[in-house]
């Protein structure tokens, strides 16, 4: 859907980082975790392309993103305020697939580094919306304390959270990636947990050689480069298994992937 | 509508090569997939015109990402012509896009004409308005170094050799890579095209100056969007003062405004590219601005625009 959508608050909630909520019914109703939003920032031509978020949250008519200043787009979104018009495409993609939280999982892990949290908490929500009784297990990671995001809003939901930071200010001292795998259980076991992952490549990369050490299945969300967003331009191109491979679109067959099923560049 | 508003309704009609557009406005080929994803967004039926994504004998994976990479007012790619192969167009997207009421311009490219030639047979036996033949795309290696449509007798053989076998409108998709495009549009009639389009992306680059590596995996790719939206222009007006044959205008058309500079330096239609990214309305915004000129200025007829260019002095 292309929509036009209210800021209601543009707010720093970290070193760089802002939350952004906006006013769009349509997409409050249809967003499902994982799914993205591709908001234009600028009506001029520079930055001409429009930008994907995952969708963070919804709230009744609402919905938010969670961003953090990396270029000339997100900082000219960053200076937009409360009562201005947003362009939006969405929600596009497929998201997190919940229907793989059978009754052989014997919990849910979300390991989110930086500001791949956003996506996480919004999963989680749905999570405990779908009735699910299956405990939730929050691991964040982060350069340091001050980048560590959303931490109260998981324990609000009563999910455990677990924080990795990479200079030791607080939590466990390392990579979130280190943090799962010191808290898996070695043993085996006939009920294997499902992950979920959303942050750098880096530590995808990681828990994909874990999943396949502790055997669990694994969705990540991927953060790519895209242009068109609804999957015309094939721009946002991962390469997944086929014999030997092909290119899947970010944008459109994803953003969140079967960690397995990524062959990574 | 009364009937007085009627009788002033503008005609934006165009006749391209004996194809019916109800307006001038096209979707570039690369750009607009096989219509599945924007028809979810935009009334098809609205546009003069659809030129797909190139198809090949064969399925292409494309090429390495990285794949695109912003520049100012512009977009560099290097998809490398990744498509489903001429087989599954035919069984799986060309049924969804007869499904309207839309003229369709299957965009091909080949390694050889005779492959070109194989592509124009097949497609003859299918309800296709026209071809374009893609000689020109930037990031796919050519046995000769040189895209068919930098190298004369090349683009000559392959118009030729197609002409031969198909009766559907051909036109030639002219890269801005060249010296003199105006002699490869007349080499390209004179072969037999039935129309040119231009232009095809701008080779360039960009480069990370923290790793020294190029950003995107091929080193170079296609530069679109406003950022050549002059030369493109430059090239039509060029052109168009050396051949018969219509023009299809391509290059950073963004808004109705771009689309008049087009169609007033001689093109007889326009296609919308990058801008279908920004703004999938772009080509709809644009059907309806230019009728908005054309009511503004009294012109009743979009065919009077057409190379309608004056002289600066006077």
């Amino acid at each position: 859907m292309h929509l036009d959508g209210e800021i209601l608050e543009n707010s720093e909630v970290g070193p760089e980082r802002y939350k952004l909520v906006v006013y769009c019914p349509q997409i409050a109703r249809e967003a499902k975790p994982g799914q993205f939003v591709h908001i234009r920032v600028s009506e001029g031509y520079n930055p001409l392309l429009r930008r994907p978020f995952s969708v963070h949250r919804v709230r009744g008519q609402e919905f938010s993103i969670l961003y953090k200043v990396v270029g000339k787009g997100t900082e000219i979104l960053s200076r937009k305020k409360k009562g201005e018009y947003l362009d939006i495409l969405g929600p596009l993609g497929q998201g997190y697939r919940l229907a793989e939280l059978a009754s052989n999982i014997s919990q849910s892990i979300l390991v989110a580094g930086g500001t791949g949290v956003a996506s996480l908490l919004f999963l989680a929500e749905s999570i405990l919306a779908s009735g699910s009784k299956l405990p939730i297990l929050v691991l964040i990671g982060a350069k340091n304390r001050e980048e560590i995001l959303c931490e109260r809003d998981f324990r609000r939901l009563g999910c455990r959270v677990e924080v990795a930071t990479e200079d030791g200010t607080t939590g466990y001292k390392g990579l979130v990636s280190q943090l799962l795998e010191k808290l898996l259980s070695p043993r085996e076991t006939p009920r294997k947990p499902l992950v979920f992952a959303c942050g750098p490549q880096e530590m995808l990369k990681r828990i994909g050689e874990i999943s396949r050490r502790y055997r669990f299945s694994c969705q990540v969300s991927l953060e790519e480069r895209m242009a068109c967003g609804v999957g015309a331009c094939l721009g946002c191109a991962v390469r997944v298994k086929n014999s030997p491979y092909i290119y899947k679109r970010a944008c459109k067959d994803g953003p969140v992937f079967d960690i397995g099923e990524l062959i990574w560049e | 509508m009364n009937r007085k508003a009627k009788n002033k309704s503008p005609n934006l009609r165009v006749n391209l090569a004996g194809i019916s557009l109800r307006n001038p406005v096209m979707v570039a080929s690369g750009t607009f997939g096989y219509g599945e994803e924007y028809a979810e967004l935009i009334d098809l039926n609205r546009l003069g015109g659809i030129i797909t994504k190139s198809i090949t004998l064969k399925s292409r994976l494309g090429n390495q990402p990285p794949r695109i990479y912003e520049t100012p007012s512009g977009i560099l790619n290097s998809i490398g012509l990744q498509n489903v192969g001429i087989d599954s167009f035919i069984n799986e997207k060309l049924p969804f896009l007869k499904r309207y009421n839309i003229p369709l311009i299957v965009s091909i490219a080949g390694d050889s004409s005779d492959e070109y030639v194989e592509l124009a047979k097949i497609l003859g036996r299918e309800k296709v308005e026209g071809l374009e033949l893609n000689l020109s795309c930037p990031n796919i290696k050519y046995s000769k170094k040189l895209m068919f449509a930098q190298d004369p007798k090349m683009a000559c053989e392959v118009v030729s050799k197609v002409r031969k076998r198909t009766h559907l409108p051909l036109f030639v998709k002219l890269s801005p890579n060249v010296t003199d495009i105006a002699s490869i549009a007349r080499i390209c009639e004179q072969a037999g095209a039935d129309g040119v389009s231009l232009v095809n992306t701008f080779q360039a680059m960009a480069i990370d100056v923290e790793s020294r590596k190029p950003i995107l995996s091929q080193v170079t790719g296609g530069l679109s969007g406003p950022a050549i939206k002059p030369i493109a222009l430059r090239m039509v007006y060029e052109v168009h003062r050396v051949v018969k044959i219509p023009i299809i205008g391509v290059g950073g058309i963004m808004t109705a405004r771009d689309a008049l500079e087009f169609i007033v330096a001689g093109a007889k239609a326009i296609a919308i590219g990058t801008g279908n990214f920004v703004d999938p309305q772009t080509s709809i915004k644009i059907v309806e601005g230019i009728r908005d000129y054309m009511v503004k200025n009294k012109i009743g007829d979009i065919r009077w625009l057409v190379g309608s260019l004056q002289s600066p002095k006077g």
